[in-house]
């Protein structure tokens, strides 16, 4: 009490309370975190602008020679200029198909992030909020899925999706069914997470304030429970936003994702992995870089939010 | 503790039978059975009796009991892209998906506690952060890329191990086995490395937290007091104590390991249950699709079932817990 200590006055505006905040010290204090972030900004720039800054049109047939075909990339003998990564089994240019693979497996991972948080958001408030049965059986549901792998179940709502809708499906309805399997299989952590949060939130003295006005419910869950509870649910998107693009590769390299005449990341490794034992090694490798590299940088912002956000952990 | 057990007992069975009614749902309203069982110039009258004599006519609560019943017993019924019955295609392919899966839990476990042990003794060493930073590249890497780039090196590029199916198979009864030759052995080497890599990083991962978690404990530093060596603090004290979660972890992830074999066996053309399960998928085969959920669901309870009891009977603290609470969840 003695000693007053001078305190810096907060800096006006939002940018520069950004620049001044806790979060973007930790930020640009480490090199790794940056250089993921702009690995992370480079991939989703690049999916953005795909049609502006491929150097070919994959989709065009016109464009497409089969006497392209299985180029090796610019580099290696019997290279040609053009094709700077190679081509493919049909000639199309690799660059250009990783960047439009790279848009749609960017596509489906943000969309099924989006639909399995609000599902995951959506039941987690209701639970929490609600509590009694509805609270036990939806988090029996919960418990129950959580045990098994989420490849699996995306999979299996996968094979029933196909199966309600059979014959030719449309390249948007294989999209969609990829979203929804991936939402389906992953709204769980959500709804857990928000649950808890949502029963902590609920004690609090504001909340009981509220009630006592008299404000509908839907209207307290929704404007006063709901923003205090989403920052957990920022860091899991993060995380499931790598787990997703992960799901998508996988279920289109076994063949039950996205189709070939659209091919995202997960695709092209497919058709490669058949051009393997030819010695087109080139067909797999870039497609696989780019959505390693791609997964280990949303991975590691991904752990370093958790780390910001988690002030156990500081 | 036998209440606990009843618990846990009576959930598996609950989750059994919505697993079940999933199943069954399946082949009520994904397509009609009887387009999958009879020709394009089958009449509809004969349809009608067909569809009369297999009780597809009879009320919902009815062909579900019927339907858990021939489960039990491990009737599926006949597959419609093989026109074989269900049980005789899995029987054949189980010692596949099983002796692989096993392979590659004991390989996580041989490979990842030395390595955690390692990282969490001597954690600023490079070889500590070389196995962290593996261990990041592990998690991120979806585990159908380990199983090409493993294919690519050892298969196409240095031509050393087979890159698909089993090998010489010996039957032993109904289990035919791959561990009793050079071939079958040799195919065994990449498919484990790539299934049970993810579960090796881990393991490793989890081993390392709880070393350090339990070295920084109160009985390590009267260990140490004592005057006790190194060694013995370490392996006696430490290590033991810090594999309390570790077995937890393990014998779930056993069901992981059966499920993620799916896409290794499809990367390795290996003929086990997840190859089977991913054609059906892709050729809409209900009741293997159906069967495949049965059994992954039922091994999965078990295990789930297993641990938690053993786990219960291991860490005396959970049952002070489930008594002055009323009630152990999860």
């Amino acid at each position: 009490m003695a000693e007053v200590r001078r305190v810096r006055a907060a800096p006006r505006g939002w940018l520069a309370r950004t620049l001044d905040s806790d979060v973007f010290y930790s930020f640009y204090t480490s090199p790794v975190t940056v250089l993921a972030a702009l690995i992370t900004l480079a991939f989703f720039l690049v999916a953005i602008f795909a049609h502006w800054i491929a150097p070919h049109d994959t989709f065009d047939l016109a464009n497409i020679s089969i006497m392209d075909s299985e180029l090796p990339p610019a580099w290696l003998e019997g290279g040609d200029e053009r094709f700077l990564l190679g081509t493919d089994d049909q000639g199309r240019d690799l660059l250009s198909a990783i960047m439009f693979g790279l848009r749609l497996s960017l596509l489906v991972g943000f969309a099924s992030v989006l639909l399995s948080a609000f599902i995951g958001v959506a039941v987690g408030l209701l639970s929490g909020y609600a509590g009694g049965t509805l609270d036990d059986v939806l988090m029996r549901i919960a418990d129950v899925q959580l045990s098994f792998p989420a490849i699996l179940i995306a999979l299996l709502v996968d094979g029933i999706t196909k199966g309600l809708f059979p014959g030719e499906a449309s390249e948007l309805l294989a999209i969609f069914v990829v979203v929804l399997s991936i939402a389906i299989s992953t709204w769980p952590q959500y709804a857990r997470t928000v649950r808890a949060s949502t029963m902590v939130e609920k004690s609090k003295e504001y909340i009981q304030a509220v009630q006592v006005i008299g404000l509908p419910s839907w209207m307290i869950v929704l404007r006063h429970v709901l923003p205090n509870v989403l920052g957990p649910v920022l860091v899991i998107a993060t995380i499931n936003l790598a787990i997703a693009i992960i799901i998508e590769a996988t279920l289109s390299f076994l063949g039950v994702g996205i189709p070939p005449t659209q091919p995202s990341l997960g695709t092209l490794i497919r058709i490669g992995n058949n051009y393997l034992f030819s010695g087109f090694w080139w067909i797999t490798f870039f497609p696989a870089l780019a959505l390693a590299v791609l997964v280990l940088a949303v991975n590691m912002l991904g752990d370093w939010l958790r780390d910001v956000l988690n002030p156990k952990l500081r | 503790m036998l209440m606990f057990t009843l618990r846990r007992l009576a959930h598996a069975i609950v989750v059994m039978l919505v697993v079940a009614l999933v199943a069954f749902s399946l082949f009520q309203y994904v397509g009609d059975p009887i387009v999958g069982l009879v020709g394009q110039d089958t009449g509809d009258k004969e349809r009608e009796e067909l569809r009369e004599q297999l009780g597809l006519n009879d009320p919902f609560p009815v062909q579900f009991a019927r339907f858990v019943y021939r489960a039990a017993q491990l009737d599926f019924g006949i597959s419609y892209r093989q026109q074989r019955p269900v049980v005789e295609l899995f029987v054949k392919r189980i010692p596949a998906t099983l002796e692989l899966s096993f392979l590659s839990a004991l390989f996580a476990l041989f490979v990842g506690i030395p390595l955690g042990v390692h990282a969490g003794l001597h954690r600023r060493s490079w070889t500590a952060k070389l196995s962290q930073s593996t261990a990041l590249v592990g998690i991120s890497l979806p585990p159908f890329l380990v199983g090409i780039l493993l294919i690519y090196l050892f298969a196409v590029t240095l031509e050393v191990l087979p890159s698909s199916g089993r090998g010489d198979v010996v039957d032993v009864g109904l289990w035919s086995t791959g561990l009793l030759t050079v071939s079958g052995l040799k195919s065994l080497i990449l498919p484990t490395i790539t299934l049970g890599l993810f579960q090796m990083t881990l393991i490793m991962r989890l081993v390392r937290a709880e070393m350090l978690e339990v070295l920084r404990s109160d009985y390590i530093k009267f260990a140490r007091a004592r005057g006790l060596p190194n060694r013995s603090v370490h392996y006696r004290h430490a290590l033991k104590n810090s594999l309390v979660p570790v077995i937890t972890i393990t014998g779930l992830q056993l069901g992981s390991i059966i499920a993620f074999a799916i896409i290794t066996e499809t990367v390795f053309q290996w003929p086990g249950m997840g190859y089977l399960f991913i054609q059906a998928v892709a050729a809409v085969d209900i009741p293997v699709m159906a069967a495949y959920l049965v059994l992954v669901a039922f091994l999965f309870v078990v295990i789930n079932l297993v641990v938690d009891v053993l786990y219960y009977a291991i860490d005396p603290r959970l049952r002070v817990q489930s008594s002055t609470r009323g009630g152990a969840h999860g």
